[in-house]
């Protein structure tokens, strides 16, 4: 498993990637928790039994793999590479989430941790984290900003009737960010009992790191899938990034073959440029915000600034910092995609293949619709379709000016 | 010998210094400077500044709506330097130490930030969020400015991270009296107590405990075991919801709870 090239021998042993992204950027109070946290995991990972109980859930509770899916419409009407979808948006919960989340929740359990806390935006980390404490057996509270509750509430139903307590935050933005930053106040008060679910391959080491591990089985299937249907490996991979879990899990596993392209897609919000973003690479820069060095939105004066997009998963003012090493490095390239083109391909990937995507998956389909054309039909193109729309047709309808109400 | 290094060498043996917290720009700058160079006459020894972050993780309602209040006022960074330089201005004894998150620092310029800090007037730097292991930025820029780095002790802290703490440590050691963030509820003071000692046993540097120290009682509950105490947002809370002088007359009766014969000082 390990290798020691440039790539996936990342991060180091203090959770630093290339020059000093990521770190562990964190209260003192938290230092003891986290050391907790990578001591356990580091040896999780070398236990085949935590591995085997992993697996067996992620194929029976999960439905993995998923699908790797040849979308002939798509493919037919872009007139360019050959495209396919992973269908993490199939697993249990809608989205990719959920194999985190289960990884997370073994370690917690292994740990001897009573109480679980998480934040999220869309909800779907939310939910996938209410899921797994359901299956386990272990109090939780969900960490959700007011706003995202506002425009998420199917979600936020889901989650209580899966027991979890939802608590609203109305600190700030009343998003995303305000909803970590809650979070990690609850770890600071209750460090000893709690383990923190982290939603994306973001906050202090080992969190990008481990999250990364857990999500990296969809390049894995990925490969194993495409190999038996075209013979070779992918051409390109896309994904959509807000913090860039699904992103870095589908391509972990191909960061040392540079023959593999990578494109990551922000969303652009209104535009890079209008000051209503979410495009932390486009738009930010280098600072510390959540226990990580990374890219941020920020002002001149290093105040973090809200981020904006139509998708209250990306809705975040930064990225995860192996994503930040992977743009210095020019390994991926990342690309963004307003909230209008995302909207737009939202309907077109429910007319020409029958899926409703949700709209962060939407912003790398839109990217999708750009990229394809320019490519050769046997050029092999990978979006990671990482969740799946129901919970945003509300959005979606406000945003086209239609009214759902029965 | 450093500002903050007389303060304590001149309390050594009668009674532990106080330190206040108030944040920079609250309500807007000329209040929060007000108030700033009438808290050594309270009874303040060492004045810790908030520089406002707007994601506080460490901080309690109470000081996350001041450092709030405080950017809505248009507070930065450099408005919380001419701050402390006005404060220097009045004042050249009571030690500054600027308490705050290290994006904004970064932000500024770690090496024009220290200088520019030292030449304000200001004694200590204590960043919340960075940790020894992160400081390697940091450290070196404040030590070659003069900027005492104040570093953090917590109740979690594991026994074999406190070398590393202590190394590179400056001024005074912070000790976090409670689990949590800023403003929570009151720690026990016997626990409290038994931590402090044991950190005395391994730094001959001054220890001060901070985070839920609201009361005369608990600032007298302490005064035994640490060298400092600081107390934060209830001064805060007290200075937004009644004004200057109940915050002042607060510091009134906490520096008395630390020396009840100083009827016989100069207020």
């Amino acid at each position: 498993m390990l290798r020691n090239d440039t790539f996936t021998s990342q991060p180091d042993a203090g959770g630093h990637y290339g020059q000093g992204w990521g770190g562990r950027y964190v209260a003192e109070t938290l230092m003891a928790p986290l050391l907790e946290v990578q001591e356990a995991w580091e040896a999780a990972k070398q236990d085949p039994a935590f591995w085997a109980e992993y697996e067996a859930l992620a194929r029976d509770y999960i439905g993995r793999p998923s699908p790797l899916y040849y979308a002939k419409a798509t493919t037919r009407e872009l007139g360019g590479a050959k495209v396919y979808f992973k269908r993490d948006e199939l697993n249990h919960t809608g989205a990719h989430k959920i194999n985190h989340c289960v990884g997370q929740a073994l370690l917690a359990r292994r740990m001897g941790k009573t109480r679980i806390i998480a934040e999220t935006g869309a909800g779907q980390h939310g939910v996938a984290t209410a899921t797994v404490c359901a299956l386990f057996k272990v109090p939780c509270v969900i960490y959700m900003g007011a706003k995202d509750m506002e425009r998420q509430a199917p979600n936020v139903f889901r989650m209580r009737l899966l027991g979890a307590e939802v608590r609203a935050v109305e600190d700030g933005s009343r998003s995303l960010k305000d909803a970590m930053n809650a979070a990690l106040r609850d770890w600071v008060t209750h460090p000893r009992e709690t383990f923190y679910i982290i939603g994306t391959v973001a906050g202090p080491h080992p969190y990008p790191a481990m999250v990364r591990d857990f999500q990296s089985v969809i390049g894995r299937e990925t490969r194993a899938q495409l190999a038996e249907r075209e013979g070779k490996g992918p051409d390109t991979l896309v994904a959509c990034i807000g913090g860039g879990s699904n992103a870095m899990g589908l391509f972990a596993d191909f960061l040392d073959e540079p023959g593999v392209r990578l494109v990551g897609v922000e969303a652009a919000g209104l535009g890079v440029d209008s000051g209503k973003t979410a495009a932390s690479i486009a738009s930010g820069r280098a600072g510390v915000l959540h226990g990580m060095k990374s890219c941020f939105l920020q002002d001149a004066d290093g105040q973090i600034t809200e981020a904006h997009s139509i998708s209250a998963g990306l809705d975040y003012p930064g990225i995860g910092p192996e994503h930040a090493f992977l743009h210095e490095s020019g390994r991926v390239e990342y690309a963004s995609v307003t909230d209008g083109e995302a909207l737009e391909a939202f309907q077109a990937l429910a007319r020409l293949e029958g899926i409703l995507p949700a709209l962060e998956p939407a912003h790398a389909f839109a990217h999708v619709m750009k990229l394809a054309p320019t490519l050769p039909p046997e050029h092999i193109m990978v979006m990671n379709l990482c969740g799946r729309g129901d919970k945003d047709i509300f959005t979606v309808a406000e945003a086209l000016g239609q009214g759902i109400a029965p | 010998m450093s500002r903050i290094g007389t303060v304590f060498a001149k309390l050594k043996g009668q009674r532990p210094a106080l330190v206040t917290f108030t944040m920079a720009g609250d309500p807007d700058g000329p209040a929060a400077l007000d108030l700033l160079t009438r808290l050594p006459g309270a009874g303040a020894d060492i004045l810790e500044v908030g520089m406002p972050f707007s994601d506080p993780m460490a901080d309690g309602p109470a000081i996350a709506a001041a450092g709030r209040r405080a950017l809505d006022a248009g507070a930065t960074m450099a408005g919380t330097l001419g701050m402390i330089r006005d404060f220097r201005a009045q004042d050249a004894k009571t030690p500054v130490v600027l308490m705050g998150y290290v994006n904004p620092v970064l932000a500024y310029g770690v090496q024009a930030f220290c200088r520019d800090a030292v030449r304000a007037g200001a004694d200590g730097l204590l960043l919340v969020d960075l940790p020894p292991e992160e400081g390697g930025e940091v450290a070196p820029a404040a030590r070659a400015a003069g900027l005492d780095l104040i570093r953090l002790v917590a109740p979690t802290t594991p026994e074999a991270r406190v070398p590393t703490i202590l190394a590179g440590a400056g001024g005074f050691v912070y000790y976090v009296s409670i689990t949590g963030i800023t403003g929570a509820a009151a720690a026990d003071p016997d626990v409290v107590r038994t931590n402090i000692a044991a950190l005395k046993r391994r730094t001959a540097l001054p220890v001060a405990a901070g985070f839920g120290i609201k009361t005369p009682a608990d600032v007298r509950a302490l005064a035994g075991a640490a060298d400092a105490v600081v107390v934060g947002s209830a001064l805060v809370t007290l200075f937004h919801e009644e004004g200057p002088k109940a915050a002042l007359d607060f510091v009134w009766t906490l520096a008395d709870s630390l020396r009840p014969a100083r009827s016989k000082e100069v207020r």
